[in-house]
């Protein structure tokens, strides 16, 4: 479904990507872990188009989306929750969830979708007419995923979801996120919580200094040496 | 009591005017944090359109209304793509600059074409005409350009705050950045900013020909006014622009009427208290 091959990105000359290379198909759930500036968030973002790669393909069912602006993107049903949520703090839970179903011109899916996601967070329902802002962190998590459901997209990328997050509530988002693959949603997942991240993921990358160094399927990438020694300090 | 009534009636009858004057302003700043200096001269072209066609084409002013909106749409999309989107990458003072160069050249453009002369509307349906109310008489083009004024206030705010695309615009002005993630092109947003913007100031100059003289300065003055306003009201609030030009209205029309000289002295000590005492204005963040 998505291929990025071998992108380059560059922050004002210098080099914030220098080879990243991954594959999410249809269905699967695939999470990028590595340290932090590892260049993970940046790689989600050459795929959602708000910075560009140097070199490099972006492919997206088969068409090289590589060029392509962010409401293009997003159109084709790409859809990326930003690391801090980024939530419409002046508008309420309800105009933040319509906005996350701008590019939908059917007014019938709104609202089923809406009625999907006042489903899967019950706490939306209660707060749909309160100001984004006054949220709790968790709250806010949830609106942030809930807007990005809006769409149905066919390809869901997050962020750090985790960042900020009270432990008991990481545990439950991740549960969220496995839900959330089981009912078809295809996924792309970049986190610092490598252990949990790898536990419910399908296959996994590796990214350091701005390359993906090593792949496998999140179980032989938790077993292997070199997460186990980099990132779970065993 | 008469007099009373009357200055209060006046005042906020201006106040309408400058209510939809100064909204341009705020939703251009909400939207994109820039001040449009050359906001004055928008209204100055809505009062020249105003002016020409009613002097060249014998076309009643109130006819002018939709063509001086059109103008300044197309002036106020044509000021981002041309102009606005390229500073945009700039340092702020090259955005500060560039629409003070806006201003200059839309200003001397205008002294160019028409000389500095001083003109105003002869005829129409409105003009030099009175309203009767009871005991007040009022200025029949007067009343009805407040009228006019606060119907097209109201159908922008409608636009802002309950339709699907107003959603997006306040989701730009917000966070610009999500808004992009939800498929919002924010270029389009900046650039439909500026077209209210320079649709509902150009729409609100037209009217102010009525009853006020036109020159390629004047301009400045309301840019000034409208500044205020934004201040008062809070940067970037539409409510706050409604109200605080209400109040600029009538702060202008009852010190005008006592101390003449010194109406605009009143409205920038306004300002300037607001500056100082509550930045954020009545409405602001």
């Amino acid at each position: 479904m998505l291929r990025v091959d071998r992108i380059r990105v560059l922050y004002e000359g210098i080099p914030a990507l220098h080879e990243v290379s991954l594959e999410v198909k249809k269905g699967e759930l695939v999470a990028v872990v590595g340290a932090n500036g590892a260049g993970k968030s940046t790689s989600l973002k050459a795929i959602v188009g708000t910075v560009k790669p140097a070199s490099g393909m972006i492919e997206f069912e088969q068409k090289d989306i590589t060029r392509f602006t962010t409401p293009e993107i997003v159109r084709l049903g790409i859809v990326y929750i930003p690391e801090a949520r980024h939530i419409f703090g002046p508008l309420t839970v309800e105009e933040n969830l319509l906005l996350g179903a701008f590019t939908s011109n059917s007014e019938k899916e709104v609202k089923e979708h809406l009625d999907y996601v006042y489903q899967l967070f019950p706490i939306l329902k209660e707060r749909r007419k309160q100001r984004g802002e006054t949220l709790s962190g968790g709250e806010q998590q949830m609106l942030a995923i809930g807007r990005g459901l809006m769409t149905r997209p066919k390809l869901l990328m997050f962020d750090e979801p985790s960042l900020g997050l009270m432990p008991k509530l990481v545990s439950e988002l991740f549960k969220t996120i496995s839900l959330l693959k089981e009912e078809g949603f295809t996924i792309l997942l970049v986190e610092q919580n490598v252990r949990e991240a790898l536990e419910i993921a399908d296959r996994g990358y590796i990214l350091q200094t701005g390359r993906t160094i090593h792949t496998g399927t999140g179980k032989e990438l938790l077993e292997s040496e070199m997460v186990r020694k980099a990132f779970l300090g065993l | 009591m008469e007099l009373t009534t009357q200055l209060i009636i006046y005042g906020v009858l201006m106040g309408l005017v400058f209510a939809l004057i100064a909204l341009g302003l705020s939703l251009i700043f909400g939207v994109m944090n820039i001040v449009n200096f050359a906001h004055g001269e928008f209204l100055m072209v809505g009062m020249y359109i105003a002016y020409l066609l009613s002097t060249f084409l014998h076309l009643d002013p109130l006819l002018s209304l939709p063509i001086a909106a059109m103008a300044g749409y197309l002036l106020g999309i044509m000021s981002y793509h041309l102009l606005i989107h390229q500073i945009l990458r700039g340092p702020m003072v090259a955005q500060l600059f560039g629409t003070f160069g806006l201003m200059l050249f839309l200003r001397y453009l205008a002294m160019y074409i028409f000389t500095p002369d001083v003109r105003s509307i002869k005829q129409g349906l409105l003009v030099g005409k009175t309203l009767s109310l009871g005991w007040v008489t009022l200025d029949l083009s007067k009343s009805v350009s407040a009228a006019l004024c606060m119907i097209s206030f109201g159908i922008v705010y409608w636009m802002i705050y309950k339709t699907k695309l107003g959603r997006a615009l306040r989701a730009t002005s917000i966070d610009s950045e999500a808004a992009q993630y939800m498929g919002i092109d924010t270029k389009k947003m900046n650039a439909l900013a500026w077209g209210i913007g320079g649709a509902t100031v150009s729409l609100a100059g037209s009217l102010l020909a009525h009853f006020y003289y036109v020159t390629p300065t004047v301009g400045m003055l309301f840019t000034l006014i409208a500044f205020a306003i934004v201040a008062l009201g809070g940067f970037g609030s539409i409510s706050g622009a409604f109200v605080a030009g209400i109040i600029i209205g009538l702060i202008m029309v009852i010190s005008g009427h006592f101390l003449s000289e010194l109406k605009f002295t009143f409205v920038y000590i306004v300002y300037f208290l607001v500056v100082v005492f509550r930045p954020r204005g009545l409405f602001g963040w």
